[in-house]
């Protein structure tokens, strides 16, 4: 019964964030379709911790659970309420990193679980491996970048960049999968140092990422790292077989792709031209 | 390979509502005026904050004596309350002040 409620829980979740997206995409309704999706967003938060349970067990850790809740909100709220109307930009892109490090943060935690188990004897999955990993690179990824973003958009980082950047960039990522795939196939708890090898790999990434790309186009990189984001949470969602992160993840990615194109657009330039014209030279005309 | 096609059969309902909520994404963006462009970015970003919800489940999961995923999933909870709750209540501060201009 409890589960039956909770799974109404999601579908309300999911059906507000489809329709919350749709009314902030018409003037007259922007504002409603945020507070619906908020609506949506807090039934799904509420019926997890009250309902969810994983093979008849309900989540422990209440306390800390409320604890931490408090503090995001009324950290999230001050921070929401005092900034300028002109800083709003950075402020979503922190708000943005602070999503994809959550992301990762659970990847973690559940890759520290899965290697406890292969230890004791039991192997782990490449299946869930490979969300694991997804979720951990794309999140950091995306914290990395959206920490620069911010930094940039508030003055404290200047553009950097150097001869060969983006073959370096290249290389990282290569270097970033090549050892994701090795650790999947092979499942060896033995290598699970690489795991913290390819969470700074991801972090070095993310900031390279970002850091040559010029401070008026911070706006468009950063609804690109929204879409990762988004992508990241979806991961989580097949993680713990939940609908509600699926769609809701799955649903920013691919809105927050096409808005990314649409911002190109309304610039008159194409993606590509934002994300590498920067490097050699930076004379375009943005 | 097989255990790769097993793998899909077994989450099939999953992969399926991958496949059409990237339509629906792609679908109910369609034509948003450019002013709107900012506070749609802020409010999907407010809407991805649903890892919270993963964040809450390694919290609660979390054996008492297992510090680090103690510790791991409490800065999860964290950092995902204040996507959410940030996103939302920027989103709505930026609306706010859209609807005023008009």
């Amino acid at each position: 019964m409890e589960l039956n409620i909770l799974t109404i829980c999601y579908l309300i979740g999911s059906i507000t964030f489809i329709a919350g997206l749709k009314m902030l995409s018409h003037p007259e309704s922007a504002r409603k379709g945020n507070l619906v999706a908020a609506a949506g967003m807090f039934v799904a938060i509420i019926g997890t911790i009250f309902l969810y349970e994983e093979e008849g067990v309900k989540l422990g850790n209440y306390i800390w659970i409320f604890v931490a809740l408090s503090i995001g909100t009324l950290l999230g709220t001050m921070a929401a309420k005092k900034v300028k109307m002109t800083a709003m930009p950075e402020m979503v892109s922190l708000f943005n990193g602070m999503g994809g490090a959550c992301a990762a943060l659970i990847s973690i935690v559940e890759f520290n679980h899965l290697m406890h188990r292969g230890a004791e004897g039991q192997s782990a999955d490449g299946g869930t491996l490979l969300i694991i990993f997804a979720g951990l690179i794309i999140g950091t990824i995306s914290f990395a970048g959206s920490m620069v973003a911010w930094g940039k958009l508030n003055g404290s980082i200047k553009d950097f960049s150097f001869k060969g950047q983006h073959i370096v960039n290249l290389l990282i990522f290569g270097v970033i999968i090549t050892l994701s795939a090795y650790l999947i196939i092979s499942g060896d708890p033995a290598a699970s140092s690489l795991f913290y090898v390819i969470f700074v790999l991801s972090i070095v990434y993310g900031l390279f990422f970002v850091l040559p790309i010029g401070g008026a186009d911070m706006p468009v990189v950063i609804s690109l790292l929204n879409s990762f984001t988004g992508v990241a949470a979806a991961f989580g969602g097949f993680l713990y077989d939940n609908p509600v992160m699926l769609t809701g993840g799955i649903l920013v990615g691919s809105a927050g792709t096409i808005l990314t194109i649409l911002m190109c657009k309304a610039m008159n330039r194409p993606l590509s031209n934002v994300l590498i014209g920067s490097f050699g030279g930076g004379v375009s005309g943005g | 390979m097989e255990t790769a096609f097993d793998w899909i059969t077994l989450h099939q309902d999953m992969i399926y509502i991958v496949v059409l909520s990237v339509f629906l994404g792609i679908e109910v963006i369609g034509r948003v005026p450019s002013v709107l462009h900012t506070p749609l970015m802020s409010g999907a970003n407010a809407i991805h904050g649903v890892v919270i919800i993963g964040a809450i489940i390694v919290m609660g999961k979390a054996d008492s004596g297992n510090y680090t995923a103690l510790i791991l999933g409490f800065l999860a909870v964290i950092l995902g309350t204040l996507n959410v709750v940030g996103g939302f209540v920027v989103t709505d501060r930026m609306l706010e002040m859209f609807k005023k201009k008009k």
